[in-house]
């Protein structure tokens, strides 16, 4: 019986705004997501604009601050954090798991509520005035001296924060308990392994900094002098608590990129994942020690020289297991039949960049090192490559991979691959030059420089602006298929894993028969045919 | 009273209340954390300013914490009993006793007002009425940050377990629970029974530095 | 309607938990020196298992709920271990009024 799926099960606003079917709430989380994506993305063109001459002539110095943070403070929590777990996650997980929805679908609706309710704060905050104080709001700068509105930015990344705790919470449920019978642990795609690693982080990590947002924002608002060393306060306990925090948020930021780039490593190589245990466990690996480094964020604030020895050891440690996975990828593509569609140049291209910001991260961890750099381009270079070569190309992998499954359409292979390129070449002209402008002493956050560095702000503003055509274009053609694209069958990629062997778009309740898995995941023959889980 | 049926993505009832308990387990281990960053705070400054936390911890009310500990775990000594006796189908005593537990949640929140109107007067409300001098000033004025924000949070924890505990002793009232489904009042309880141990600790930290001669 | 007795291992603990909140009243009370921290936080310690334990039944869960039980409390951990490694061993903290970094002073420029 081939009946409704669920973009046609309802059709009134109602149906979308209440709904609380997985696959809807995902939909709702993409267009807030890409929302963000394009005003975080505005203000970068903003900067990169300005620091295209060595003189501040387009925006004053003051503008500039509110620009940067604008663009840290949404790209983080309102595009990074949320991307895959959020839409690819929220509509992926209960296909791949073979259950009809999330463990806590009211949950997951109001998740979404309270991620729009924190980014409009933030958006408010912005139109408002906006604020200076970066996007890591270090005290007591933004408990005392500045003149803009954190206390309205810190409330809405607070509230974003809830909506973290509730997806997290969601997804550990959910895999633990909601698995289709036969889905043993070890027959878990990858992608699972590293949302539920990604989830675990989101838990415990997020009240942290809600606890320190709020006191930021009592402090602001009583004066107290929690974080101010004029009254006793400590400055460093601000930054130990927005670390513990926010280090670990960078795995929560690749983490889910790297469980996409598993995913299509697998489907492109026509081969299961090289080492599929160590891969798994080097994500929950990932989320556990990630916890141990903060303090190499804090290697010229004044931290104890114990301290600093310590978490620079152990931020070599973490670098383990991401070598682990690259490792793991490369050699799953040794033999196997590789095709370069667009999700896999996509994941190629991670590869590629995340080894450069990881490697360079290693740079960064050693005390002496970090001296030199600390606050230079070369940091920005640093994650950005992690981030945006890492998180945001595996999200447009990932997207562009169940994009079938998601709309039930096929998007333009061609123009795909176009993008993914630009993407890729735009990026690093983009970045590149930042390692080099850092390691010649150009320090971030300033919008006026000498005029030797111009050769290579002005190679990074050119990259930029290939990258924001590059970034614009999939919204255009996926926007095309959606109404002209080639409908999808199934399983268009010759997949395993469960979510493929289900209509596309699926049924209201996603499968029409629970699933019974039989078999580990990425079960390709010899002549590269999938088997599927429940084959 | 109908037999109750899993919702629509669970397999049985089983499975519904696994989901339940995991999830408010995973729920307070995030409040853990988001106490935590607190406790870090406190320990920070405790190491920093160890005479002027234990002074500070003089100012504050040992009569009143100390009771309002009794009386909190006694809440959960009757949550806990509640719990136990709405599996054997005993949906009045149960909702009593929640209602009971409730009442000393209130009896809890009372003395705390009474507690802080009592610092109001003393002047120990930084970023109100903060007036102390001294060597130690400013840190006993860190230290009542802390107690006001820990204190504070976990009023409003209670204030919620409260709200939560009345409606499903009305739940349970109108035998809603039974051996076979009870996972409401199971997890409302492992609130309340956490609500109890974040106020063990902050009673430890809070009241009891400082007293020894 | 004779069933609704309390079980006695939550008689036991409900005293035992005020037995221990009279012990570590009395306890602070006493001049023990730094021990008088370390009594207060293991009697709340002592507490706070109890209430786990036997309250919210943690004995009787399987080892998942445990391990989440204690997940909190491990990350809570590792936080306070390495911050305050950081506190403990930090020379100029806590960051004293009016002159806190004086021992800090940059580096010539070459």
């Amino acid at each position: 019986m081939s009946g409704k799926n669920y973009l046609t099960v309802k059709y009134s606003l109602r149906s979308w705004f209440f709904t609380t079917d997985h696959k809807r709430v995902a939909i709702l989380y993409f267009a807030g997501i890409t929302l963000f994506f394009f005003i975080g993305g505005a203000a970068a063109t903003m900067i990169r604009l300005e620091l295209a001459t060595p003189q501040g002539d387009l925006v004053s110095s003051d503008v500039y601050n509110r620009l940067f943070t604008m663009h840290g403070v949404i790209m983080v929590w309102f595009f990074l954090i949320p991307s895959i777990p959020a839409t690819l996650g929220n509509f992926i997980v209960p296909l791949m798991i073979g259950a009809r929805d999330l463990a806590f679908p009211r949950l997951n609706i109001t998740s979404w509520y309270l991620f729009m309710a924190g980014g409009l704060t933030t958006l408010y905050a912005v139109f408002v005035g906006g604020i200076d104080t970066g996007w890591t709001f270090y005290t007591p700068f933004s408990t005392m001296y500045s003149n803009s509105h954190v206390v309205l930015a810190v409330t809405g990344v607070f509230i974003a924060g809830f909506s973290s705790i509730l997806t997290g919470l969601n997804f550990i449920v959910t895999i633990h308990r909601l698995r289709a019978p036969g889905l043993t642990w070890y027959r878990l795609p990858l992608f699972l392994w590293s949302l539920y690693a990604t989830s675990v982080i989101l838990v415990l990590a997020t009240p942290v900094l809600a606890m320190t947002l709020l006191l930021v924002a009592l402090d602001r608002f009583a004066g107290i002098g929690i974080f101010d060393p004029a009254r006793g306060g400590d400055p460093l306990l601000f930054q130990h608590l927005f670390w513990f925090y926010s280090h670990p948020a960078v795995y929560i930021m690749i983490l889910p990129g790297m469980g996409v780039v598993s995913e299509l490593v697998a489907v492109y190589s026509r081969k299961a994942v090289f080492g599929y245990k160590f891969v798994a466990w080097s994500a929950i690996a990932i989320a556990v020690v990630g916890f141990f480094v903060w303090g190499h964020h804090m290697f010229v604030s004044g931290q104890s020289v114990f301290a600093g020895l310590m978490f620079s050891f152990m931020s070599f440690v973490v670098a383990v297991p991401s070598a682990i996975k690259v490792f793991n990828w490369t050699a799953t593509l040794h033999k196997g039949w590789v095709s370069f569609d667009a999700p896999m140049l996509y994941a190629l291209a991670f590869i590629g960049l995340f080894t450069i910001g990881g490697l360079t991260g290693l740079f960064l961890a050693c005390l002496a090192y970090d001296v030199y750099v600390t606050d230079t381009y070369f940091v920005v270079a640093h994650f950005h490559y992690i981030m945006v070569g890492g998180m945001v190309t595996a999200y447009f992998g990932g997207m562009h991979y169940w994009w079938p499954k998601i709309t039930g359409r096929m998007y333009p292979e061609y123009w795909a691959r176009a993008a993914a390129i630009l993407i890729f070449f735009g990026f690093n002209m983009t970045f590149f030059p930042q390692f080099i402008l850092g390691i010649l002493g150009m320090p971030r956050r300033y919008h006026t420089y000498p005029p030797e560095f111009q050769v290579w702000h002005v190679m990074s503003s050119v990259g930029a602006s290939v990258l924001a055509v590059a970034y614009l274009l999939p919204l255009f053609y996926l926007g095309w298929s959606l109404f002209f694209g080639r409908r999808a069958p199934a399983n268009p990629w010759r997949a395993t894993g469960l979510e493929w062997q289900t209509p596309s778009p699926p049924p209201e309740h996603n499968f029409e028969e629970p699933p019974v898995v039989t078999r580990e995941p990425y079960h390709y023959t010899i002549t590269g045919e999938a088997v599927p889980q429940n084959a | 009273m109908p037999e109750a049926h899993p919702a629509f993505q669970f397999v049985d009832l089983r499975q519904q209340h696994d989901v339940a308990q995991l999830g408010m387990w995973v729920f307070l281990a995030t409040e853990v954390l988001f106490f935590g960053g607190l406790i870090l705070a406190y320990s920070a400054y405790r190491i920093g300013y160890p005479e002027g936390f234990a002074e500070a911890a003089r100012h504050t009310k040992i009569v009143i914490g100390a009771s309002n500990t009794a009386i909190l775990l006694t809440s959960s000594f009757l949550v806990a009993w509640a719990v136990l006796i709405v599996r054997l189908r005993e949906g009045r005593i149960a909702a009593l006793l929640l209602w009971g537990a409730a009442a000393l949640g209130v009896i809890f929140l009372v003395l705390k007002g009474v507690e802080y109107s009592e610092e109001y007067r003393e002047h120990l409300i930084p970023g109100l009425n903060f007036a102390l001098d001294g060597p130690n000033a400013g840190a006993i004025k860190l230290f009542f940050a802390f107690y006001f924000v820990a204190t504070g949070l976990h009023a409003v924890h209670v204030a919620v377990g409260i709200v939560v505990l009345v409606v499903i002793g009305i739940r349970a009232r109108q035998d809603a629970y039974s051996d076979r489904y009870h996972s409401p009042i199971t997890v409302a309880g492992l609130y309340w029974h956490f609500v109890d141990i974040v106020w063990i600790f902050l009673f430890a930290l809070i009241y009891l530095p400082g007293r020894a001669p | 309607m004779t069933r609704w007795h309390p079980p006695r291992i939550l008689l036991f603990s409900w005293a035992g938990l005020l037995a221990l909140l009279a012990l570590t009243v009395f306890g602070a009370y006493q001049p023990l020196g730094w021990f008088n921290t370390g009594l207060a936080l293991t009697i709340a310690l002592g507490k706070a298992l109890i209430v786990l334990a036997i309250f919210m039944e943690l004995r009787e869960r399987n080892a998942l709920t445990i391990a989440f039980a204690g997940a909190g409390f491990f990350w809570l951990a590792i936080m306070l271990w390495l911050a305050l490694a950081d506190f403990v061993t930090r020379p100029n903290f806590p960051p004293g009024p009016p002159m806190m970094h004086s021992d800090s002073t940059p580096p010539p420029r070459s």
